[in-house]
């Protein structure tokens, strides 16, 4: 694994130095959700910029400051060369002030990002191993370039299969796409809270695909999940009654993540400094954290 | 080898210090309170006073001696001169081409504290792992710790929040200083604790200390070794993670004000946030960093709304990362004993007693 201090846009001038990017392209996903796809304008940055699935950059719009956000693209690895590889993907819900920002630009405005930063999804323990990768909502947006690593290598792992929840039909992201994933193999099982008239498909939480899944072997399937917190830990619950061990779950994390580096205290929770020592966290090292309320 | 150093030579140390290039900082009386500021003559230093310090309470009151560091820690920690309150970390301008970002300059001048307590060299060490210790270090923080020479002092009495003992950290000032001192009745014993304290007591008019000294100083820093206080370094760890859902939690939030006031005295809390700021023209920008606390309800606030809404919630990430989770987080205590939040709390709320009540309830 490449570490974030060496391969990042991380100039050795400290870490709150952002660099400089252009917004090249927008494409509207669900409501309130779109994919920015963002050049580095340095073409030496550009050039040393990799990152791993499950990182993230925090985004820098002068003015109204930066948010925490994950990568969303294909690595260079996965697009094997190409003009998608120069670009830095990020799928971004307008919640605040710096995502409504973002939200109001137009293609070609400039903005800038530090990155990337956390650790990634175990990808290198996989090899062989079944990947069942469950998201709730936005939560799908770190798990995609999973599912373009898995697909650039597909020989590498085994089954690969997607759960998706959704608040209703309309919000379930990247759905153009899952026609593709399953030509190339990913088994896909959709489910959303709220059906609309046209809805034949699952209605209900996640951990209900967690307890229908049919395993073909639950010691060599590992759970990869992202998506609201009591949604990461019913899934967890439902991946442990099905026989998969805290060893083979990880989940990705959410707080606000301000100095992305360690070191302004604001992403704790209990012993992990989510920034630092996360976003992605095996279960078994998270689990007794995840029972506190409010910690 | 420890040197004798007369109190009427004290002025020269600070003069040596300065003709080095060095801006000196020590303890000076100011609003009622001892407080760390510019100091340039022994005059300017609490000759003659001490402190009474209870749980919620601090006074100033005038010895029947003329010492001058017979007091123990005030409000304020060396903290502030090596993590500033407020910080500029970036300027940002809009060009033609885009956005110009720029660090700004920053060339602090060479800082001599004088006066460090062996709680405040332990709390140093302390904001030294969290600041420059992890794969990214702080620049501002590393640019001012690199330029520091502390001259110690070593506690020869304890105020009755002190509990440095029982956290390892004290009284006596055994690493990580260049110089330390024990007050005498007629002047101080220096240790010599780097090259650069030896450098400079070579150019003080010094002489070895004799048997009755060595004796006079150690009998001075034994008594800094009574406390009243202590806190179960070995054991906290494990006793506040195993009793995060102790009622006792609810209880010491009643009376917490969530006030910040214990995070803004400590000397190693380092929470902080960034804000952004704007001239009028909206097109420069400065990102600033000042000091934040995790009592401040907006300071766990995320897309997902606030994490920890209640003062109990607070009160325990507070209590739980100084004394547990920050070993797991920088693999040392975040707590060195000062006893600065329980005196400056404005209800009296003492860390120790909560800690003792978690231990007897402990199931």
């Amino acid at each position: 694994m490449i570490s974030p201090r060496t391969a990042g846009a991380m100039p050795a001038a400290g870490p709150w130095l952002p660099q400089s990017a252009v917004l090249e392209s927008v494409t509207p996903e669900t409501p309130g959700v779109a994919t920015y796809c963002l050049r580095l304008t340095s073409g030496d940055c550009l050039a040393k910029y990799s990152f791993d699935p499950g990182q993230f950059n925090m985004l820098y719009v002068p003015g109204y400051g930066e948010a925490a956000i994950s990568l969303s693209g294909p690595t260079r690895r996965a697009a094997q060369g190409g003009a998608d590889t120069e670009l830095l993907v990020h799928t971004i819900r307008e919640v605040g002030s710096v995502t409504g920002a973002i939200a109001r630009m137009t293609v070609g405005q400039k903005l800038a990002l530090r990155g990337p930063f956390g650790k990634p999804w175990p990808l290198a323990e996989l090899t062989g191993v079944d990947v069942v990768l469950v998201a709730g909502g936005i939560g799908l947006a770190p798990l995609r370039p999973v599912i373009y690593e898995i697909l650039s290598q597909r020989d590498r792992f085994g089954r690969c299969v997607l759960l998706v929840g959704a608040r209703s039909p309309e919000n379930l992201l990247y759905a153009p796409e899952y026609s593709a994933w399953r030509s190339a193999g990913v088994e896909i099982h959709t489910t959303v809270d709220r059906p609309a008239a046209f809805w034949k498909g699952n209605v209900g939480v996640v951990p209900l695909l967690i307890d229908r899944l049919r395993l073909r072997d639950a010691g060599r399937t590992a759970f990869l999940m992202c998506g609201p917190e009591v949604m990461m830990r019913f899934s967890a619950a439902g991946a442990l009654a099905r026989g998969i061990g805290r060893e083979r779950i990880w989940l990705s994390l959410e707080r606000h993540m301000q100095c992305a580096v360690g070191l302004c205290g604001h992403c704790q929770l209990g012993t992990e400094l989510l920034c630092r020592d996360g976003p992605v966290f095996r279960f078994d090292r998270v689990e007794p954290l995840l029972q506190i309320h409010d910690l | 080898m420890e040197s004798f150093l007369a109190h009427s030579d004290l002025q020269r140390l600070i003069d040596a210090l300065a003709g080095r290039g060095y801006m000196v900082m020590g303890p000076t009386l100011q609003q009622e309170a001892i407080v760390y500021d510019r100091v340039t003559r022994i005059e300017d230093l609490p000759r003659g006073w001490t402190d009474d310090q209870q749980p919620g309470k601090y006074r100033l009151r005038r010895r029947d001696d003329e010492e001058f560091f017979g007091f123990v820690v005030g409000p304020h920690s060396w903290k502030r001169f090596l993590f500033p309150p407020l910080t500029t970390l970036l300027t940002s301008r809009q060009t033609e081409e885009g956005w110009e970002f720029e660090t700004p300059p920053d060339d602090p001048p060479p800082l001599a504290l004088l006066g460090v307590r062996a709680c405040e060299l332990a709390a140093i060490a302390v904001q030294d792992r969290v600041f420059m210790g992890g794969e990214y270090v702080d620049p501002t923080y590393a640019e001012r710790r690199r330029k520091l020479f502390l001259v110690a002092v070593n506690c020869t009495q304890a105020a009755s929040t002190c509990f440095c003992v029982s956290m390892n950290t004290g009284p006596r000032c055994r690493q990580g200083f260049d110089l330390a001192l024990t007050e005498l009745d007629d002047g101080f014993l220096v240790e010599i604790g780097s090259d650069a304290g030896k450098e400079l007591l070579a150019a003080l008019p010094s002489r070895a200390a004799t048997a009755a000294e060595l004796e006079e100083a150690e009998a001075h820093r034994q008594r800094a070794r009574v406390q009243s206080r202590s806190i179960p370094s070995d054991e906290v760890h494990d006793l506040l993670l195993a009793n995060l859902q102790h009622p006792r939690w609810s209880e010491v939030a009643e009376r917490c004000l969530s006030c910040a006031n214990c995070t803004l005295v400590c000397p190693t809390c380092f929470c902080s946030s960034v804000q952004e700021v704007s001239d009028l023209t909206g097109e420069n920008f400065e990102r600033r960093r000042q000091w934040d606390s995790c009592f401040n309800l907006d300071f766990s606030y995320f897309s997902g709304g606030h994490v920890r809404q209640q003062t109990r919630a607070r009160y325990r990430q507070w209590l739980t990362h100084k004394l547990a989770t920050w070993i797991d987080q920088f693999g040392t205590s975040g707590c060195v004993g000062c006893g600065r939040c329980i005196t400056w709390c404005p209800v009296g709320i003492d860390l120790t007693e909560e800690v003792a009540a978690m231990r007897e309830g402990a199931p």
